[in-house]
């Protein structure tokens, strides 16, 4: 890999920090108003970690749902961690302690920010994720402590930097990979939308995943050719 | 126990489960070249589904409202070549914008 570091993975996140910390803030606020435990909300976010999911169980159970039904919707909705840690696996180093503790600072904005041209550099994922892991729970605090006092995130616009912040982020590979990833991109994109109607919230982005599938069906692409020659091994 | 506490348990186990399955179990592994070359194209694939669905959904209804617009200025923004800063100000800054105008 570069010399990049943890440093870099915790400079290129901070833009959104701002933004984290209220969602993480919002979730707190919305769970106290669910009538949740507030220690049950600060160890969900400790342990899960993954916003639309704590939101998912928060108002499947605020509108009076069982835990099954809650657990149900936030799993389907994790689910997309499956494909994308295996995406990244081979970033992964150490043993199987490590690597499972460092999967967890694996979220939707790490995953991507660290996505190279050859991979994912461990060091930008771990480094952006640390960042989110203390904003997310330093949010969910704040939630929790100052309840409904707070100002809708919405209001601020925050919950539109995250599409934007993902199409940065597609941008690249787009330019650097050409008309495959491209194909891939719009075919997920397009599995998605024509999906939510009709799907739980979440399959529409696991069953997106399908479109990689269009790597069968080209020659390899120039991405893969410059990666033989470079010996698999290094950027 | 309460529901809540249930749903932590549940959850937090599956969601670890699901992050740590590929790490954990792939570890070493060279995936052979039709699979890599598949699972290469998951980053642009999962991108775009999260793009268009945080834009373009509130749980399972197709919306356009102000996301859709910053979208767009963050598009604008990316064509620019603008730092990722600017691209992220740039989509909430209009969302914001056109939620205290309407």
């Amino acid at each position: 890999m570069t010399d990049a570091s943890y440093r870099d993975g915790m400079r290129v996140i901070s833009p959104l920090i701002p933004a984290i910390v209220a969602f993480g803030a919002s979730f707190g606020v919305l769970a106290k108003a669910a009538g949740v435990d507030s220690l049950a909300a600060l160890v969900m976010s400790a342990s899960t970690f993954a916003g639309s999911a704590q939101f998912a169980v928060v108002s499947v159970l605020g509108a009076g749902g069982t835990a099954a039904a809650a657990i149900g919707a936030a799993v389907l909705l994790n689910a997309r961690y499956a494909p994308m840690a295996l995406a990244a696996s081979g970033a992964f180093r150490g043993g199987p302690v490590r690597r499972l503790l460092e999967a967890q600072l694996l979220v939707d904005e790490s995953w991507a920010l660290s996505s190279r041209d050859d991979g994912f550099d461990i060091k930008v994922l771990l480094g952006a994720g640390g960042i989110l892991y203390v904003g997310w729970n330093a949010g969910t605090a704040i939630g929790v402590l100052a309840g409904d006092s707070l100002t809708d995130p919405a209001t601020l616009g925050l919950d539109a930097a995250f599409p934007a912040l993902f199409l940065a982020l597609l941008a690249p590979l787009l330019r650097s990979d050409g008309s495959i990833a491209l194909a891939a991109a719009l075919i997920g994109a397009a599995i998605a939308l024509t999906l939510t109607p009709f799907t739980p919230a979440g399959l529409p982005v696991i069953a997106a995943t399908a479109a990689c599938l269009v790597g069968l069906a080209r020659p390899r692409s120039a991405r893969h050719r410059r990666r033989e020659l470079a010996g698999e091994t290094s950027s | 126990m309460s529901a809540m506490w249930l749903c932590v348990i549940g959850v937090g186990t599956a969601t670890i489960a699901l992050k740590a399955a590929g790490p954990v179990l792939a570890a070493g592994r060279e995936l052979p070249q039709g699979a890599s070359r598949v699972v290469d194209l998951l980053a642009p694939a999962l991108l775009a589904a999260l793009v268009a669905t945080q834009a373009f959904a509130t749980d399972e209804r197709l919306v356009l409202d102000e996301r859709a617009a910053g979208l767009l200025a963050g598009g604008v923004a990316i064509l620019l070549r603008a730092p990722l800063l600017v691209v992220v100000l740039a989509a909430a800054a209009t969302a914001a914008g056109l939620r205290v105008i309407s």
